[in-house]
């Protein structure tokens, strides 16, 4: 009986393969099951790159419903003022997208900081308690004032202003300490010397 | 007694320009009508003035202290009366304004009595370094780190080697030969207090580049029976670099991110040298400090001693400027110093020189071309970098790149620039793409910063939604039940 099956060519090698795709497959399921990753890995890492202050300006409820947006519906990934151009380039390299400019897509050319105007605020502590990265100090019926080097520009604070008067958005003032050399101008390469001449032009 | 020098990999030999003012002697600035001083002429957090509009000072006299450790104070460079608390420009790569206390001189320069330490070697080295970030010592090279903070001993490493900088590398700039050359026995004493604040390390050396023999003849007069050596080095720029000169002096390669003092070693530059000199034995802060005026634009060209705080419209209007014969007007030396836009800025205790350049001597950059890979840039950095390669990711802002292409071991000395065949701004780019690495550095440490604040912010709210309930609960609970109160709520925490 074994001598017949294995004499027989192609008894045999159907057999032998079908043996072996059944062990693959036991160790491939197998493997499925002990080594399950929950969730979506890339939405978790979009989502460590975004700061995590759940302000909701993207236009999404919170950090992590935002880097489902991206990772899943391809969203931009330059919604994030909070985060800023650095987010922004961290996003779309890991993602391969294209960086989008600064501008429409929500990222201020300059850093912006929140600014409490003193003669107006009469301490109602309600930017406090939308600050979610606690930049804002201060007390009720105390002035309050914004710590500038912590706060991210997610700008809670002033959606929750009763007055809508005393909090503004500013952009960091540029000093000795912060400034830095701006590229050259672009060059005025002739590119006329790589390029043969257009015939009578 | 001639010591194994190692050469440095690149490197230039521009035009010198040096003997335009190296061989006339020092000569004294009369009083400027006002002194504008700055409370930021160090690298580090700028000091706060404690002084009043209309108060009178006397030369000498703390008119801003320093705020916090990394700071350092600022002096009246002369007595007179405070006239302006206020924005005025100041000589930054940037053109800004910053916050400069302006000083009317009263033309008497009445000082305030500051004591020295005499006989150093008998006093504690506390005592020493204190009068030394007392009055103000910063590096006087250019960089204007504070002198106390870099003499601190931090770590576990002794300073087996001090070298003192009077390479003075840079085409034109000529005040620390002319320093050297008057003022030789200031120099060496000073040598000497650093000696003993670093408990004598085996090597004292002086580093003088060959092309000052007179300067290298009054030092080596002025170290007779000192422990202090004088080295020359062959005339090559930019071999005054901190970097450079330790690997000519002591054959070692400094890392990225360690201090010269991780490797047992310590520079220091000869102007700042001297100040600490009159510091310690005088108790002089640094008021005034030389400062050589040169280039075609200029009547007079030479060194002069000047007040901290003068105006270069000042300075440069006593020693013959034309300013239509002027295309450029220059702080530091050309190779890396800034343009200036506006004289009213004043000298502050980092200036060691103003040019006034002409047309020939400073002419307009030619139309860049293309990079035709020559490579002759990478022959001339002095730190090994491949200046052609890190062009193209400069220009890209790929960020990755430049950090693998070792951009911030950059020392800005523009010998690429000098040696670009095709007239690229090479240096320039360098220096825009170090400014946005560490702005996006910073910008990475902010948010990190603002996350874990918001992590701790989320905790917070939970612990006191969470004793919010216990609270509710116990006040719930005690009502059916004949149990006191108060051991229940505990059991149920």
């Amino acid at each position: 009986m074994d001598l017949l099956l294995l004499s027989n060519p192609l008894l045999s090698s159907l057999i032998v393969l079908s043996g072996l795709a059944l062990l693959f497959g036991g160790i491939l399921g197998f493997a499925g099951l002990r080594f399950r990753v929950e969730g979506d890995p890339l939405i978790e890492q979009v989502d460590t790159l975004l700061p995590q202050s759940q302000c909701g300006q993207c236009g999404y409820p919170g950090c992590r419903p935002y880097a489902e947006a991206v990772v899943n519906q391809g969203v931009s990934p330059g919604l994030c003022p909070g985060g800023g151009q650095s987010t922004t380039k961290s996003i779309a390299n890991l993602l391969g997208m294209e960086i989008p400019q600064s501008g429409p897509d929500g990222i201020a050319a300059v850093r912006q900081v929140a600014y409490i105007d003193e003669t107006d605020c009469y301490g109602c502590a309600a930017c406090i308690r939308a600050c979610p990265s606690d930049a804002i100090v201060g007390a009720n019926k105390q002035l309050h004032t914004v710590l500038s080097t912590e706060c991210t520009g997610c700008g809670l604070c002033i959606a929750s202003c009763d007055k809508k008067a005393c909090i503004s958005m500013q952009p960091v003032p540029i000093t000795a300490q912060n400034w830095h050399w701006q590229p050259p101008p672009p060059e005025a390469t002739p590119i006329t010397l790589l390029m043969p001449k257009a015939q009578g032009a | 007694m001639t010591r194994k020098l190692k050469s440095i990999a690149g490197g230039i030999h521009p035009p010198q320009h040096k003997l335009l003012s190296s061989e006339t002697p020092i000569s004294v600035l009369p009083f400027p009508n006002r002194l504008i001083l700055p409370v930021s002429q160090h690298i580090g957090t700028p000091a706060h003035p404690i002084v009043g509009l209309g108060e009178t000072v006397l030369a000498n006299q703390v008119i801003a202290e320093a705020d916090g450790g990394f700071s350092l104070p600022v002096h009246a460079s002369t007595s007179g009366s405070v006239t302006n608390i206020s924005s005025h420009p100041v000589p930054h790569a940037s053109n800004l304004d910053a916050l400069c206390i302006t000083i009317e001189p009263d033309g008497e320069h009445r000082e305030l009595e500051r004591e020295g330490l005499l006989n150093f070697r008998e006093q504690p080295k506390e005592s020493l370094l204190a009068k030394i970030r007392d009055c103000g010592i910063a590096g006087m090279g250019g960089a204007g780190f504070p002198t106390e903070l870099k003499l601190n001993p931090r770590g576990a490493v002794k300073i087996h080697t001090l070298i003192i900088n009077g390479a003075e590398c840079e085409p034109y700039i000529t005040a620390d030969d002319r320093l050297m050359r008057e003022n030789a026995a200031d120099i060496v004493t000073g040598a000497a207090i650093l000696n003993y604040l670093l408990d004598d390390p085996e090597n004292c050396l002086l580093a003088v580049e060959d092309n000052k023999p007179e300067a290298i003849a009054a030092l080596r007069q002025a170290a007779q029976g000192t422990p202090v050596e004088i080295v020359e080095l062959p005339t090559k720029y930019p071999s005054g670099g901190e970097k450079q000169l330790i690997e000519i002096i002591c054959g070692e390669q400094l890392p990225l991110g360690k201090l010269p003092a991780d490797l047992g070693i310590l520079v220091q530059n000869i102007t700042t040298t001297g100040a600490i000199y009159r510091a310690v034995t005088h108790g002089k802060p640094v008021f005034a400090r030389v400062v050589t005026v040169s280039g075609g634009g200029v009547e007079r060209p030479g060194n002069y001693k000047v007040l901290l705080g003068t105006p270069v419209d000042h300075l440069l209007k006593t020693i013959g400027y034309r300013p239509d014969d002027t295309a450029r007007l220059v702080m530091g030396g050309p190779m890396m110093g800034f343009t200036i836009s506006d004289t009213r800025v004043p000298i502050i205790k980092t200036s060691n020189c103003v040019l006034a350049l002409t047309a020939e001597e400073a002419p307009a950059p030619k139309a860049a071309n293309p990079c035709i890979r020559c490579g002759k840039c990478a022959q001339a950095c002095p730190m090994q970098l491949l200046p052609q390669q890190l062009y193209w990711y400069a220009r890209g802002h790929n960020h990755e790149q430049l950090q693998q292409h070792h951009l911030m071991d950059c020392i800005e000395c523009g010998c690429c620039s000098y040696s670009c065949t095709s007239n690229i701004p090479l240096v320039h780019y360098f220096r825009s793409a170090k400014g946005e690495l560490r702005a996006a550095e910073e910008e990475r440490l902010l948010m990190e910063r603002a996350k874990q604040r918001q992590q701790a912010r989320t905790a917070r709210q939970q612990a006191l939604q969470a004793e919010r309930e216990a609270k509710r609960n116990s006040r719930r609970k005690p009502s059916p039940a004949e149990h006191p109160a108060v051991p229940d709520t505990a059991d149920q925490s």
